[in-house]
Protein backbone atom coordinates (compact mmCIF):
# COMPACT_ATOMS: atom_id res chain seq x y z
CA UNK A 1 0.00 0.00 0.00
CA UNK A 2 1.73 3.51 -1.13
CA UNK A 3 1.24 6.39 0.94
CA UNK A 4 -2.02 7.20 -1.54
CA UNK A 5 -5.19 8.06 0.71
CA UNK A 6 -7.65 8.32 -2.54
CA UNK A 7 -6.69 7.05 -6.15
CA UNK A 8 -9.57 7.54 -8.74
CA UNK A 9 -8.75 6.56 -11.99
CA UNK A 10 -10.78 7.34 -15.27
CA UNK A 11 -14.34 7.68 -12.96
CA UNK A 12 -17.75 8.56 -14.61
CA UNK A 13 -20.58 8.68 -13.65
CA UNK A 14 -24.14 9.26 -14.82
CA UNK A 15 -27.42 9.64 -12.69
CA UNK A 16 -30.64 9.06 -15.24
CA UNK A 17 -28.53 9.38 -18.50
CA UNK A 18 -26.92 12.78 -16.73
CA UNK A 19 -22.96 12.66 -17.19
CA UNK A 20 -22.37 13.79 -12.78
CA UNK A 21 -18.62 13.28 -13.13
CA UNK A 22 -16.42 12.82 -16.24
CA UNK A 23 -13.01 11.25 -16.85
CA UNK A 24 -11.66 12.35 -13.23
CA UNK A 25 -8.21 11.16 -12.47
CA UNK A 26 -7.28 11.74 -9.15
CA UNK A 27 -4.59 11.10 -6.23
CA UNK A 28 -4.97 12.16 -2.78
CA UNK A 29 -1.54 12.15 -0.68
CA UNK A 30 -2.41 10.50 2.80
CA UNK A 31 -1.86 13.67 5.44
CA UNK A 32 -3.06 16.49 3.35
CA UNK A 33 -6.07 18.92 3.80
CA UNK A 34 -7.77 18.62 0.17
CA UNK A 35 -10.42 21.18 -0.53
CA UNK A 36 -13.08 20.80 -3.10
CA UNK A 37 -14.14 23.32 -5.02
CA UNK A 38 -16.86 23.68 -7.44
CA UNK A 39 -20.53 26.11 -8.10
CA UNK A 40 -23.67 23.91 -7.16
CA UNK A 41 -25.05 20.79 -9.33
CA UNK A 42 -20.79 20.69 -10.35
CA UNK A 43 -20.48 16.98 -8.34
CA UNK A 44 -18.60 17.52 -5.37
CA UNK A 45 -20.90 15.36 -3.18
CA UNK A 46 -20.93 12.60 -5.52
CA UNK A 47 -17.38 12.76 -5.44
CA UNK A 48 -17.63 12.57 -1.88
CA UNK A 49 -20.10 9.64 -2.38
CA UNK A 50 -18.25 8.18 -4.81
CA UNK A 51 -15.39 7.47 -2.57
CA UNK A 52 -17.79 6.55 0.28
CA UNK A 53 -19.14 3.59 -1.74
CA UNK A 54 -22.61 5.26 -1.33
CA UNK A 55 -22.90 5.66 -4.85
CA UNK A 56 -21.27 3.23 -7.89
CA UNK A 57 -19.49 4.59 -11.08
CA UNK A 58 -20.83 4.53 -13.71
CA UNK A 59 -17.32 3.58 -15.64
CA UNK A 60 -13.59 3.45 -13.81
CA UNK A 61 -11.85 3.12 -10.30
CA UNK A 62 -12.21 4.44 -6.95
CA UNK A 63 -9.18 2.96 -4.16
CA UNK A 64 -9.36 4.41 -0.89
CA UNK A 65 -6.10 3.24 1.08
CA UNK A 66 -5.16 0.77 -1.92
CA UNK A 67 -9.20 -1.10 -1.27
CA UNK A 68 -12.39 -0.42 -2.83
CA UNK A 69 -15.04 1.52 -0.45
CA UNK A 70 -16.87 -2.16 -0.21
CA UNK A 71 -14.18 -3.93 0.86
CA UNK A 72 -12.51 -1.45 3.41
CA UNK A 73 -16.68 -1.29 4.71
CA UNK A 74 -16.62 -4.62 4.67
CA UNK A 75 -12.90 -4.75 6.99
CA UNK A 76 -13.99 -2.40 9.31
CA UNK A 77 -11.98 0.24 8.02
CA UNK A 78 -14.81 3.38 8.29
CA UNK A 79 -14.40 6.11 6.86
CA UNK A 80 -15.43 9.33 8.61
CA UNK A 81 -18.01 11.01 7.11
CA UNK A 82 -19.94 14.54 7.76
CA UNK A 83 -23.18 15.08 5.40
CA UNK A 84 -24.36 18.12 3.88
CA UNK A 85 -27.66 17.87 6.02
CA UNK A 86 -26.95 15.40 9.42
CA UNK A 87 -29.82 16.35 11.04
CA UNK A 88 -32.80 15.36 8.70
CA UNK A 89 -35.38 15.14 11.83
CA UNK A 90 -34.50 18.07 14.23
CA UNK A 91 -36.54 16.43 16.99
CA UNK A 92 -35.68 12.91 16.52
CA UNK A 93 -35.46 11.89 20.41
CA UNK A 94 -31.62 11.19 21.15
CA UNK A 95 -29.20 11.93 22.75
CA UNK A 96 -25.73 14.00 21.73
CA UNK A 97 -23.67 11.15 23.33
CA UNK A 98 -26.42 8.65 21.90
CA UNK A 99 -25.49 9.92 18.38
CA UNK A 100 -21.88 10.39 18.71
CA UNK A 101 -21.78 6.14 19.81
CA UNK A 102 -23.56 5.67 16.92
CA UNK A 103 -20.21 6.16 15.11
CA UNK A 104 -19.60 2.99 16.78
CA UNK A 105 -21.79 0.85 15.35
CA UNK A 106 -20.28 -0.61 12.80
CA UNK A 107 -17.07 -1.70 15.20
CA UNK A 108 -19.75 -2.93 17.82
CA UNK A 109 -21.69 -5.44 15.88
CA UNK A 110 -25.31 -7.02 15.90
CA UNK A 111 -27.14 -7.39 19.41
CA UNK A 112 -23.82 -6.42 21.50
CA UNK A 113 -24.70 -2.76 23.38
CA UNK A 114 -21.92 -0.26 23.58
CA UNK A 115 -19.13 -0.92 26.06
CA UNK A 116 -17.24 1.55 28.23
CA UNK A 117 -14.69 1.56 25.35
CA UNK A 118 -17.24 2.97 23.23
CA UNK A 119 -18.59 5.57 25.70
CA UNK A 120 -14.65 6.19 26.66
CA UNK A 121 -14.29 7.06 23.32
CA UNK A 122 -17.41 8.92 22.13
CA UNK A 123 -16.81 11.10 25.04
CA UNK A 124 -12.89 12.03 24.31
CA UNK A 125 -14.37 13.13 20.94
CA UNK A 126 -17.03 14.93 22.31
CA UNK A 127 -14.52 16.34 24.33
CA UNK A 128 -11.97 16.86 21.55
CA UNK A 129 -14.66 19.41 19.66
CA UNK A 130 -15.45 20.97 22.50
CA UNK A 131 -19.08 20.11 23.82
CA UNK A 132 -18.85 17.35 26.22
CA UNK A 133 -20.86 19.15 28.79
CA UNK A 134 -23.76 18.81 25.96
CA UNK A 135 -23.23 14.74 25.85
CA UNK A 136 -27.01 14.74 27.43
CA UNK A 137 -29.05 17.12 25.94
CA UNK A 138 -31.65 16.10 23.18
CA UNK A 139 -29.79 17.08 19.59
CA UNK A 140 -32.18 18.71 18.42
CA UNK A 141 -31.84 21.72 20.88
CA UNK A 142 -28.11 22.46 19.96
CA UNK A 143 -27.56 25.60 17.86
CA UNK A 144 -26.38 24.85 14.30
CA UNK A 145 -22.82 24.84 15.42
CA UNK A 146 -23.04 22.71 18.18
CA UNK A 147 -24.95 20.22 15.93
CA UNK A 148 -22.27 19.96 13.41
CA UNK A 149 -19.35 19.75 16.04
CA UNK A 150 -21.72 16.25 17.73
CA UNK A 151 -21.52 15.27 13.74
CA UNK A 152 -17.92 15.61 13.35
CA UNK A 153 -17.31 13.81 16.95
CA UNK A 154 -19.35 10.80 15.74
CA UNK A 155 -17.30 11.17 12.28
CA UNK A 156 -14.34 10.37 14.49
CA UNK A 157 -15.60 7.93 17.04
CA UNK A 158 -15.55 5.26 13.49
CA UNK A 159 -12.10 5.71 13.77
CA UNK A 160 -10.91 6.84 10.31
CA UNK A 161 -8.19 7.71 8.65
CA UNK A 162 -10.07 9.59 6.12
CA UNK A 163 -12.10 12.37 7.11
CA UNK A 164 -15.18 13.38 4.71
CA UNK A 165 -16.65 17.19 4.99
CA UNK A 166 -19.96 17.90 2.55
CA UNK A 167 -20.36 21.85 3.51
CA UNK A 168 -19.61 21.64 6.98
CA UNK A 169 -19.78 25.49 7.57
CA UNK A 170 -23.19 26.16 5.45
CA UNK A 171 -25.42 27.42 7.75
CA UNK A 172 -23.14 28.49 10.48
CA UNK A 173 -22.47 32.29 10.92
CA UNK A 174 -18.91 33.95 9.95
CA UNK A 175 -17.29 33.62 13.88
CA UNK A 176 -18.63 29.77 14.21
CA UNK A 177 -17.51 29.39 10.55
CA UNK A 178 -13.88 30.32 11.27
CA UNK A 179 -13.83 28.09 14.10
CA UNK A 180 -14.87 25.15 12.75
CA UNK A 181 -12.23 25.14 10.37
CA UNK A 182 -10.03 25.69 13.26
CA UNK A 183 -11.20 22.83 15.14
CA UNK A 184 -11.31 20.27 11.91
CA UNK A 185 -7.51 21.47 11.50
CA UNK A 186 -6.47 20.61 14.95
CA UNK A 187 -8.42 17.34 14.65
CA UNK A 188 -6.61 16.85 11.80
CA UNK A 189 -3.03 17.39 13.41
CA UNK A 190 -3.89 15.32 16.40
CA UNK A 191 -5.30 12.72 14.90
CA UNK A 192 -3.02 12.48 11.53
CA UNK A 193 -6.07 12.55 9.29
CA UNK A 194 -6.02 12.95 5.36
CA UNK A 195 -9.29 15.43 5.11
CA UNK A 196 -11.41 16.52 1.60
CA UNK A 197 -13.53 19.00 2.60
CA UNK A 198 -16.20 20.00 -0.19
CA UNK A 199 -17.54 23.57 -0.04
CA UNK A 200 -18.69 26.85 -2.35
CA UNK A 201 -16.44 29.31 0.35
CA UNK A 202 -13.58 30.15 -1.83
CA UNK A 203 -11.72 32.38 0.69
CA UNK A 204 -11.91 29.92 3.76
CA UNK A 205 -11.30 27.10 2.02
CA UNK A 206 -7.99 28.75 0.10
CA UNK A 207 -7.00 29.69 3.65
CA UNK A 208 -7.09 26.43 5.54
CA UNK A 209 -6.11 23.92 2.88
CA UNK A 210 -3.13 22.20 1.26
CA UNK A 211 -4.72 21.66 -1.95
CA UNK A 212 -7.14 22.78 -4.07
CA UNK A 213 -9.74 20.65 -6.33
CA UNK A 214 -11.59 22.55 -8.46
CA UNK A 215 -14.58 20.29 -9.99
CA UNK A 216 -17.01 21.38 -12.66
CA UNK A 217 -18.27 17.69 -13.73
CA UNK A 218 -14.40 17.44 -14.76
CA UNK A 219 -11.57 18.27 -12.48
CA UNK A 220 -8.58 20.60 -11.94
CA UNK A 221 -6.10 20.16 -9.57
CA UNK A 222 -4.03 23.07 -7.61
CA UNK A 223 -1.41 23.04 -5.76
CA UNK A 224 -1.04 25.02 -3.33
CA UNK A 225 -3.12 28.07 -2.61
CA UNK A 226 -3.62 31.24 -3.38
CA UNK A 227 -5.53 30.01 -7.06
CA UNK A 228 -5.73 32.25 -9.94
CA UNK A 229 -9.09 33.95 -11.36
CA UNK A 230 -8.73 31.92 -14.20
CA UNK A 231 -8.63 28.66 -12.85
CA UNK A 232 -11.96 29.68 -10.63
CA UNK A 233 -13.74 30.91 -14.00
CA UNK A 234 -12.89 27.67 -15.75
CA UNK A 235 -14.21 25.97 -12.97
CA UNK A 236 -17.35 28.00 -12.21
CA UNK A 237 -17.83 28.60 -15.86
CA UNK A 238 -18.45 32.56 -15.15
CA UNK A 239 -16.27 35.82 -14.52
CA UNK A 240 -14.96 35.72 -11.11
CA UNK A 241 -13.89 39.08 -9.40
CA UNK A 242 -11.60 38.66 -6.45
CA UNK A 243 -12.30 40.81 -3.35
CA UNK A 244 -8.78 40.85 -1.38
CA UNK A 245 -8.02 39.99 2.01
CA UNK A 246 -4.76 40.09 2.46
CA UNK A 247 -3.38 37.30 0.17
CA UNK A 248 -6.12 35.30 -0.06
CA UNK A 249 -9.11 36.22 -2.31
CA UNK A 250 -11.91 36.54 0.39
CA UNK A 251 -15.03 36.40 -1.88
CA UNK A 252 -16.21 35.88 -5.54
CA UNK A 253 -19.00 37.79 -7.05
CA UNK A 254 -20.12 37.31 -10.48
CA UNK A 255 -18.74 39.55 -12.99
CA UNK A 256 -21.26 41.46 -15.27
CA UNK A 257 -21.22 41.83 -18.81
CA UNK A 258 -23.35 44.83 -19.22
CA UNK B 1 -65.23 -8.49 36.53
CA UNK B 2 -64.08 -11.92 38.69
CA UNK B 3 -66.74 -13.85 36.75
CA UNK B 4 -65.44 -12.56 33.49
CA UNK B 5 -61.94 -13.78 34.39
CA UNK B 6 -62.79 -17.29 34.88
CA UNK B 7 -64.12 -17.62 31.89
CA UNK B 8 -61.42 -19.68 29.53
CA UNK B 9 -61.92 -17.82 26.37
CA UNK B 10 -61.75 -14.59 27.85
CA UNK B 11 -58.01 -15.60 29.50
CA UNK B 12 -57.06 -16.52 25.57
CA UNK B 13 -58.41 -13.46 24.76
CA UNK B 14 -56.81 -11.33 27.51
CA UNK B 15 -53.68 -12.87 27.59
CA UNK B 16 -53.40 -12.67 23.54
CA UNK B 17 -54.46 -9.31 23.68
CA UNK B 18 -51.23 -8.47 25.92
CA UNK B 19 -48.89 -10.47 23.99
CA UNK B 20 -50.34 -8.89 20.82
CA UNK B 21 -50.24 -5.47 22.55
CA UNK B 22 -46.66 -5.71 23.49
CA UNK B 23 -45.16 -6.15 19.74
CA UNK B 24 -47.34 -3.90 18.12
CA UNK B 25 -46.52 -1.69 20.40
CA UNK B 26 -43.06 -2.04 20.46
CA UNK B 27 -43.10 -1.66 16.67
CA UNK B 28 -45.32 1.40 16.26
CA UNK B 29 -42.17 3.36 18.03
CA UNK B 30 -40.58 2.74 14.70
CA UNK B 31 -43.53 2.71 12.20
CA UNK B 32 -43.19 6.25 13.53
CA UNK B 33 -39.53 7.26 13.66
CA UNK B 34 -39.18 5.88 10.38
CA UNK B 35 -42.76 7.52 9.20
CA UNK B 36 -43.85 3.91 7.87
CA UNK B 37 -47.22 4.20 8.55
CA UNK B 38 -48.66 3.90 5.00
CA UNK B 39 -46.02 0.47 4.32
CA UNK B 40 -48.25 -1.06 7.56
CA UNK B 41 -51.61 -0.10 5.90
CA UNK B 42 -50.15 -1.86 2.78
CA UNK B 43 -48.99 -4.58 4.07
CA UNK B 44 -52.22 -5.11 6.23
CA UNK B 45 -54.61 -4.83 3.14
CA UNK B 46 -51.75 -7.23 1.30
CA UNK B 47 -52.65 -9.71 3.71
CA UNK B 48 -56.03 -10.59 3.26
CA UNK B 49 -55.47 -11.70 -0.25
CA UNK B 50 -52.85 -14.14 1.42
CA UNK B 51 -55.84 -14.94 4.28
CA UNK B 52 -58.41 -15.31 1.78
CA UNK B 53 -55.85 -17.99 0.03
CA UNK B 54 -55.65 -19.79 2.87
CA UNK B 55 -59.24 -20.00 2.93
CA UNK B 56 -59.08 -21.48 -0.47
CA UNK B 57 -56.42 -24.04 -0.35
CA UNK B 58 -57.87 -25.43 3.04
CA UNK B 59 -54.19 -24.27 5.32
CA UNK B 60 -54.29 -22.47 8.18
CA UNK B 61 -54.82 -18.86 7.04
CA UNK B 62 -52.01 -17.55 9.31
CA UNK B 63 -49.29 -18.92 7.03
CA UNK B 64 -50.16 -18.22 3.98
CA UNK B 65 -50.92 -14.44 4.89
CA UNK B 66 -47.60 -14.26 6.70
CA UNK B 67 -46.16 -15.58 3.14
CA UNK B 68 -48.42 -12.82 1.31
CA UNK B 69 -47.54 -9.98 3.47
CA UNK B 70 -43.99 -10.50 3.59
CA UNK B 71 -43.58 -11.34 -0.25
CA UNK B 72 -45.50 -7.48 -0.54
CA UNK B 73 -43.41 -5.80 1.92
CA UNK B 74 -40.37 -7.01 -0.11
CA UNK B 75 -41.84 -6.00 -3.22
CA UNK B 76 -42.17 -2.46 -1.88
CA UNK B 77 -38.90 -2.46 -0.89
CA UNK B 78 -37.75 -3.60 -3.83
CA UNK B 79 -39.66 -0.98 -5.83
CA UNK B 80 -37.89 1.23 -3.72
CA UNK B 81 -34.60 0.40 -4.36
CA UNK B 82 -34.54 0.60 -7.83
CA UNK B 83 -35.61 4.03 -7.33
CA UNK B 84 -38.34 4.66 -10.61
CA UNK B 85 -41.45 4.36 -8.83
CA UNK B 86 -42.03 6.74 -5.06
CA UNK B 87 -42.57 4.26 -2.35
CA UNK B 88 -45.96 5.15 -1.44
CA UNK B 89 -47.23 4.76 -5.35
CA UNK B 90 -45.74 1.34 -5.08
CA UNK B 91 -47.69 0.66 -1.52
CA UNK B 92 -50.80 1.76 -3.08
CA UNK B 93 -50.74 -1.00 -6.23
CA UNK B 94 -49.50 -3.93 -4.39
CA UNK B 95 -52.44 -3.53 -1.76
CA UNK B 96 -55.02 -2.98 -4.28
CA UNK B 97 -53.77 -6.00 -6.18
CA UNK B 98 -53.79 -8.39 -3.24
CA UNK B 99 -56.57 -7.35 -2.10
CA UNK B 100 -58.16 -7.98 -5.43
CA UNK B 101 -56.28 -11.07 -5.41
CA UNK B 102 -58.36 -11.79 -2.02
CA UNK B 103 -61.38 -11.52 -3.49
CA UNK B 104 -61.07 -13.46 -6.18
CA UNK B 105 -59.74 -16.66 -3.80
CA UNK B 106 -62.84 -15.55 -1.53
CA UNK B 107 -65.29 -16.34 -4.62
CA UNK B 108 -63.60 -19.57 -5.38
CA UNK B 109 -63.49 -21.10 -1.91
CA UNK B 110 -66.52 -22.34 0.18
CA UNK B 111 -66.89 -19.37 1.96
CA UNK B 112 -70.06 -21.13 4.22
CA UNK B 113 -67.60 -21.98 6.58
CA UNK B 114 -65.03 -18.59 6.35
CA UNK B 115 -65.80 -15.94 8.59
CA UNK B 116 -64.78 -13.02 6.78
CA UNK B 117 -65.87 -10.37 8.85
CA UNK B 118 -63.48 -12.20 11.74
CA UNK B 119 -60.60 -11.54 9.35
CA UNK B 120 -61.74 -7.85 8.17
CA UNK B 121 -62.48 -6.80 12.08
CA UNK B 122 -61.02 -8.89 14.33
CA UNK B 123 -62.48 -11.37 16.49
CA UNK B 124 -59.98 -12.27 19.63
CA UNK B 125 -62.83 -13.88 21.61
CA UNK B 126 -62.70 -16.67 19.28
CA UNK B 127 -59.29 -17.53 19.88
CA UNK B 128 -58.60 -20.73 20.38
CA UNK B 129 -55.90 -22.42 21.98
CA UNK B 130 -53.51 -23.21 18.99
CA UNK B 131 -53.66 -19.77 17.93
CA UNK B 132 -52.60 -18.48 21.24
CA UNK B 133 -49.57 -20.74 21.45
CA UNK B 134 -48.93 -18.93 17.38
CA UNK B 135 -49.31 -15.40 18.94
CA UNK B 136 -46.97 -16.96 21.91
CA UNK B 137 -44.04 -18.12 19.64
CA UNK B 138 -44.14 -15.06 17.76
CA UNK B 139 -43.76 -12.66 20.37
CA UNK B 140 -40.86 -14.09 21.37
CA UNK B 141 -39.70 -14.43 18.46
CA UNK B 142 -40.18 -10.68 17.70
CA UNK B 143 -38.86 -9.45 20.85
CA UNK B 144 -35.56 -11.10 20.85
CA UNK B 145 -34.87 -9.71 16.99
CA UNK B 146 -36.05 -6.16 18.12
CA UNK B 147 -33.50 -6.55 20.85
CA UNK B 148 -30.93 -7.98 18.63
CA UNK B 149 -31.05 -5.38 16.31
CA UNK B 150 -32.28 -2.38 18.34
CA UNK B 151 -29.47 0.03 18.57
CA UNK B 152 -29.22 -0.47 14.33
CA UNK B 153 -32.95 0.26 14.39
CA UNK B 154 -32.47 3.13 16.24
CA UNK B 155 -29.59 4.65 14.03
CA UNK B 156 -31.57 3.57 10.80
CA UNK B 157 -35.13 5.47 11.79
CA UNK B 158 -32.31 8.98 12.42
CA UNK B 159 -30.09 8.58 9.15
CA UNK B 160 -29.72 5.79 7.10
CA UNK B 161 -27.35 7.03 4.55
CA UNK B 162 -24.68 7.76 7.88
CA UNK B 163 -25.78 4.10 9.14
CA UNK B 164 -24.59 2.44 6.03
CA UNK B 165 -21.28 4.66 6.12
CA UNK B 166 -20.74 4.06 9.79
CA UNK B 167 -20.57 -0.08 8.78
CA UNK B 168 -24.06 -1.04 9.65
CA UNK B 169 -25.89 -3.82 7.40
CA UNK B 170 -28.93 -1.50 5.87
CA UNK B 171 -30.63 -3.40 3.48
CA UNK B 172 -30.69 -6.54 5.34
CA UNK B 173 -31.64 -4.37 8.38
CA UNK B 174 -34.72 -2.75 6.23
CA UNK B 175 -35.79 -6.42 4.97
CA UNK B 176 -36.02 -8.14 8.54
CA UNK B 177 -37.88 -4.92 9.73
CA UNK B 178 -40.62 -5.29 7.22
CA UNK B 179 -40.25 -9.45 7.66
CA UNK B 180 -41.32 -8.57 11.37
CA UNK B 181 -43.39 -6.08 11.03
CA UNK B 182 -45.71 -8.58 8.42
CA UNK B 183 -45.51 -11.11 10.55
CA UNK B 184 -46.51 -8.66 13.78
CA UNK B 185 -49.47 -7.32 11.47
CA UNK B 186 -50.41 -11.00 10.36
CA UNK B 187 -51.13 -11.86 14.27
CA UNK B 188 -52.64 -8.48 15.43
CA UNK B 189 -55.29 -9.36 12.54
CA UNK B 190 -56.65 -11.82 15.48
CA UNK B 191 -57.31 -8.92 17.53
CA UNK B 192 -58.06 -5.89 15.83
CA UNK B 193 -58.53 -7.54 12.16
CA UNK B 194 -57.01 -6.87 8.76
CA UNK B 195 -58.79 -3.28 8.62
CA UNK B 196 -57.89 -1.73 11.65
CA UNK B 197 -54.63 -3.34 11.93
CA UNK B 198 -53.06 -0.04 10.87
CA UNK B 199 -53.97 1.79 13.88
CA UNK B 200 -51.98 -0.74 16.63
CA UNK B 201 -48.78 -0.47 14.31
CA UNK B 202 -48.91 3.71 14.28
CA UNK B 203 -50.92 4.89 16.88
CA UNK B 204 -49.03 3.54 20.28
CA UNK B 205 -45.75 5.16 18.63
CA UNK B 206 -48.17 8.44 18.16
CA UNK B 207 -49.31 8.68 21.60
CA UNK B 208 -45.27 7.90 22.76
CA UNK B 209 -43.93 10.46 20.38
CA UNK B 210 -46.06 13.23 21.90
CA UNK B 211 -44.83 12.37 25.31
CA UNK B 212 -41.67 11.66 25.26
CA UNK B 213 -38.09 12.54 24.35
CA UNK B 214 -35.93 9.21 24.52
CA UNK B 215 -36.59 6.44 21.95
CA UNK B 216 -36.40 3.57 25.23
CA UNK B 217 -38.99 5.95 27.55
CA UNK B 218 -41.05 6.04 24.00
CA UNK B 219 -41.30 2.13 23.89
CA UNK B 220 -42.85 1.99 27.56
CA UNK B 221 -45.50 4.23 26.85
CA UNK B 222 -45.96 2.82 23.69
CA UNK B 223 -46.21 -0.62 24.87
CA UNK B 224 -48.29 0.53 27.98
CA UNK B 225 -50.75 2.62 25.49
CA UNK B 226 -51.02 -0.44 23.62
CA UNK B 227 -51.72 -2.88 26.97
CA UNK B 228 -54.10 -0.60 28.38
CA UNK B 229 -56.10 0.14 25.49
CA UNK B 230 -56.25 -3.53 24.89
CA UNK B 231 -57.08 -4.74 27.88
CA UNK B 232 -59.80 -2.00 28.73
CA UNK B 233 -61.23 -2.44 25.44
CA UNK B 234 -61.58 -5.74 26.03
CA UNK B 235 -63.13 -5.46 29.21
CA UNK B 236 -65.32 -2.46 27.82
CA UNK B 237 -66.61 -4.31 24.73
CA UNK B 238 -67.70 -7.79 26.50
CA UNK B 239 -69.57 -5.76 29.07
CA UNK B 240 -71.68 -3.49 26.76
CA UNK B 241 -71.49 -6.27 23.88
CA UNK B 242 -69.81 -3.70 21.35
CA UNK B 243 -67.13 -5.36 18.50
CA UNK B 244 -64.29 -5.63 20.28
CA UNK B 245 -61.08 -5.06 18.02
CA UNK B 246 -63.07 -1.79 16.92
CA UNK B 247 -63.47 -0.64 21.52
CA UNK B 248 -59.19 -1.20 21.32
CA UNK B 249 -58.91 0.93 18.58
CA UNK B 250 -61.36 3.87 19.45
CA UNK B 251 -59.81 3.70 23.11
CA UNK B 252 -56.36 4.39 21.79
CA UNK B 253 -57.60 7.16 19.62
CA UNK B 254 -59.25 8.35 22.79
CA UNK B 255 -55.62 8.00 24.57
CA UNK B 256 -54.14 9.83 21.31
CA UNK B 257 -56.44 12.87 21.61
CA UNK B 258 -55.51 12.93 25.00
CA UNK B 259 -51.80 12.79 24.84
CA UNK B 260 -52.41 15.59 21.83
CA UNK B 261 -54.30 17.81 24.37
CA UNK B 262 -51.46 16.83 27.17
CA UNK B 263 -48.74 17.82 25.00
CA UNK B 264 -50.35 21.16 24.26
CA UNK B 265 -50.81 22.13 27.62
CA UNK B 266 -46.94 21.12 28.34
CA UNK B 267 -46.21 23.78 25.47
CA UNK B 268 -43.08 21.73 24.45
CA UNK B 269 -41.61 22.34 21.19
CA UNK B 270 -41.14 18.35 20.65
CA UNK B 271 -42.86 16.27 17.58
Amino acid sequence: MGSEAVQIRNLYLKFNHLLILENINLEIQAGRFVGVLGPNGAGKSSLLKVILGLVKPSRGEVLVFGETPHKLRRMRHLVGYLPQRPLGNPHFPVSVLEVVLMGRYGHIGLIKRPGATDKEIALRNLDRVGIAHLADRPIGELSGGEQQRVFIARALSAEPRLLLLDEPTVSLDVCSQDELYELINNVKLELNLTVIMVSHDIGAVASHVDDIICINRRIHVHQSPPIGRIALENTFGCSVEFLFHGEIPHRVVRVHDD
Amino acid sequence: MIDLLHLDFFQRALLAGALLSLIGGLLSVFVILRRMAFIGVGISHSAFGGVALGFLLGVDPLWTGVGFAVLVALLIEWVRSQGRLEEDAAIGIFFAAAMALGVVFLHFSPTYNVDVFGVLFGNILAIGQVQLIQILIITLAVLATMAAIFKELVFLSFDEEMAWVSGVPVEALRCLFLVIMALVIIVSIYLVGIILVSALMVIPGAIARQLTQKVRTMIVVAMASALGSTLGGLYFSYQVDWPSGAAVVLLLSLLFMISTLVRRTRQRPIG
